[in-house]
């Protein structure tokens, strides 16, 4: 495991920012952690990054320890924080010079790398420019330049694509899941859930600084029950009789639609469309309505909400 | 070791270069380095023509140098808000996290700061220094001498030190510029007041005096540095986002601290006092010891600062004056034993305060002062022909078996706060250190201390007089 955090805790004087979080990140994969603001996202993100030492619980981060081997972690890991923090008055040559030798790499590694993300993320004709200068998106972009400048093995992302226009996000996008490939493990804090979905291998849902719910997308979308289908005609559904098959329940319905849930689709959906047909009702589509991340998140969020109510 | 110092360098290199194309920055030293001199020149030439007139040139010879003091001191006043803002102000600017997210070591971030800090003052001080020297010997007015230019060199370099690693240490336990700034004060009217004091000692001519003082500032600046190193840590720069002052939370630690796990007094003066005793095995030596020199060096003051007063010395005088106070204090009454109780008190109270922002050093003074006070009357009677043996036998031993090992103890717990303070502790914060300190500086007064100053006052009081009049016989 590239990322192992164990009953992970962290607490400021009497305010538990974290509280027992476990997740594993192996590598290749992408955990996305989801959360609002105030959730523990960051605090998680710092411990990972030896910043913070956890109160307690353990983390180990490309097999370091992130209390014994700080540095070593440090070295490991690639991090976009949320304030991105750039020098004003230094140029993106400059900027990435000077982080580039921070992490101790050579001068030719370190102006073929500069040279090469920043074409990667569309900077190169910016880069003897003031990052004062800078536009929101492209300060961003470049903060993701100095994190993966070492080419570290493990990326803590913070909201990375949150102050970027589509397009860059897109090209970013593009980027952590190259990423992926190549093998890296990467933690991602967002709150695009559409984000989310495309790139998660993993989702950890975390609300005051517990997590609340974790698994991959198919684990999580199995949360809201059985699969929901949804059945369009090309006529008014009035002469329907309204009956359907054992095991489907009506949802809802419209003019010329109708939705459905049902636990075992391969005998429910042949028998409703014969069945529709047999009725002169001619079917355009039917298809499974996917549940999205977006209902796991808020049926998650409501239910964890209601615990801590009745805890409370 | 170079390969370690290289990200440290990396660090200054960024930061002064980013200080060098900050306008708001550069042209103030500019101003004080380049035009300042020049209007210090002015003056030490007027005042130097105006005190001829009444054939006072001395006054106008010793200014020379202090105005060299004084150009080589203004830049760095400047250049200490670059020190104070150089992590909190990377904190609100949201830029310290990347930093801190690097392989750097706490101590390379540290240093590289530091140097960024203090280096460009002291070329900045440098180079006004040097415009001055020029005006000066343009304008025909005699240098200062080698040593005493050497000196006030020194004296500017250290004080620049000292100010910067301050402002360092400042920057590093805020939250923000803001109140960054407001502990500034901290830095300069302490600062403030030892130029003062070096002014004088200057106008005096007193130059040796001079080099105890460049000592005594490199001492503090190095625990100052120590100081930071000790308690920089990177969760403290991001962990805290507001200053709040929490007395019930200092209140309940340093009750604790003191309590420890205690649930009587038996148990209290068993499991956490004699530990916290055993802890000060060291201070208490080291305490000893200078107490010792210091009656030592009171003694050899005796040629230096003659006693005129002989009848002071006589034993008539000494005999009347001690059947004097065995009737102001009769054995029962406890005005004098209050007394002596209060100012002894009062003594180590002001040692706790001394030694609290001095790292322990001050925090010796009033011991020393009181030990080398007795050396020096012990002297003075050893040479009117007394018997100093007798002298301490009879007028200090009887209170001072129980006084002396009472002032030791105190002194010796303020000396360990200091040095605690100055050691790394990365798993408690600066003033959880200090709470703890303070605990146990609480606990020897309250548990030894308090209890052996008293006996020891009613000793003083009723039966040191009696005994030294019975040796006296």
């Amino acid at each position: 495991m590239m990322i192992l955090a164990e009953r992970l805790t962290k607490k400021f004087d009497e305010f538990t920012a974290v509280n027992e979080v476990s997740f594993e990140v192996a590598a290749g994969q992408v955990l996305v952690i989801l959360g609002p603001n105030g959730a523990g996202k960051t605090t998680t993100v710092r411990m990972l990054t030896s910043i913070l030492r956890p109160t307690s619980g353990r983390a180990a981060v490309a097999g370091y320890d992130v209390v014994r081997d700080a540095d070593k972690v440090r070295a490991s890991v690639g991090v976009l924080t949320e304030n991105h923090g750039l020098y004003g008055r230094m140029s993106a040559d400059e900027y990435l010079d000077f982080f580039g030798q921070l992490y101790r790499l050579d001068r030719p590694t370190r102006l073929s790398r500069i040279e090469k993300y920043l074409d990667q993320f569309g900077l190169s004709g910016a880069r003897q420019k003031r990052l004062g200068e800078f536009s929101k998106g492209m300060r961003q972009k470049l903060a993701l330049v100095r994190a993966l400048l070492h080419e570290p093995p493990v990326l803590l992302l913070d909201e990375p694509t949150s102050a970027m226009d589509p397009e860059s996000a897109r090209v970013v996008r593009e980027a952590i899941e190259s990423l992926r490939s190549a093998d890296r493990a990467i933690v991602l804090c967002t709150h695009n859930l559409t984000e989310a979905e495309e790139l998660a291998d993993r989702v950890a849902i975390i609300r005051r600084g517990r997590i609340v719910q974790q698994g991959t997308l198919p684990e999580l979308r199995a949360l809201e029950g059985p699969p929901v289908f949804e059945a369009r005609l090309a006529a008014p559904l009035n002469g329907w009789d309204g009956s359907l098959p054992d095991g489907a329940g009506l949802l809802e319905r419209g003019d010329s639609w109708l939705r459905y849930r049902t636990t075992a689709p391969e005998q429910t959906n042949p028998a409703l469309l014969g069945s529709l047909l047999a009725q002169n009702l001619p079917v355009l589509a039917l298809q499974e309505l996917p549940h999205s991340l977006e209902q796991v998140y808020l049926k998650v969020m409501q239910r964890a909400a209601g615990e801590d109510n009745h805890a409370g | 070791m170079l390969d370690e110092l290289r990200p440290a360098l990396i660090v200054a290199q960024r930061e002064t270069r980013d200080q060098l194309r900050d306008w708001r920055i550069i042209f103030p030293v500019l101003g004080l380095t380049v035009f300042f001199p020049f209007l210090m020149n002015f003056t030490a030439e007027q005042a130097l023509n105006f005190v001829r007139q009444y054939g006072a040139s001395i006054i106008g010879e010793r200014m020379v140098p202090f105005l060299l003091m004084i150009v080589g001191f203004f830049p760095i006043s400047v250049s200490m808000v670059i020190a104070l803002e150089s992590f909190v102000g990377e904190k609100e600017r949201g830029s310290i996290e990347p930093l801190l997210d690097t392989p750097l070591k706490d101590w390379q971030l540290y240093l590289g700061k530091l140097l960024s800090s203090t280096v460009p003052p002291l070329i900045a001080s440098a180079m006004g220094m040097s415009v001055y020297i020029a005006g000066l010997v343009r304008s025909g007015i005699p240098l200062p001498e080698a040593p005493l230019l050497l000196q006030i060199i020194s004296l500017t370099v250290v004080q620049a030190v000292l100010m910067v690693s301050g402002a360092v240490v400042v920057s590093t336990q805020t939250t923000s510029v803001r109140a960054a700034n407001l502990l500034a004060s901290f830095i300069i009217i302490p600062v403030a007041l030892l130029i003062q004091a070096e002014s004088v000692i200057m106008f005096w001519g007193d130059y040796n005096t001079l080099w105890l003082v460049v000592v005594a500032v490199v001492l503090l600046t190095f625990l100052l540095v120590r100081v930071g190193l000790a308690h920089f840590q990177r969760e403290q720069l991001l962990g805290r986002e507001i200053d709040v002052l929490n007395i019930r939370w200092a209140v309940k630690l340093l009750w604790n601290g003191f309590r420890g796990e205690a649930r009587s007094i038996d148990a209290w003066y068993r499991k956490t006092l004699w530990p916290t005793l055993q802890r000060l095995a060291l201070p208490v030596l080291m305490v000893a010891v200078l107490l010792v020199i210091s009656v030592g060096l009171g003694w050899t003051q005796v040629e230096r600062f003659n006693l005129h007063a002989n009848d002071i010395t006589s034993p008539e005088s000494i005999k009347e004056n001690l059947l004097t106070l065995t009737e102001a204090a009769p054995l029962g009454d406890f005005g004098l034993v209050l007394t002596i109780f209060w100012q002894n008190l009062r003594a180590l109270g002001i040692a706790l305060l001394l030694g609290m922002i001095t790292f322990g050093i001050l925090g010796m003074l009033p011991s020393m002062l009181t030990l080398g006070i007795m050396g020096y009357l012990m002297g003075v009677l050893a040479q009117r022909g007394f018997s100093a043996g007798l002298y301490f036998a009879g007028f200090i031993l009887p209170h001072g078996l129980l006084e002396i090992p009472a002032v030791v103890l105190a002194t010796a717990a303020v000396l360990r706060m200091g040095a605690i303070l100055a050691t790394p502790t990365p798993d408690r914060t600066f003033m959880e250190v200090w709470l703890a300190c303070l605990a146990d500086w609480f606990k020897v007064m309250i548990g030894l201390v308090i209890p052996l100053l008293f006996a020891a006052a009613m000793v003083e009081a009723w039966f040191t007089p009696q005994v030294a009049i019975w040796m006296m016989r």
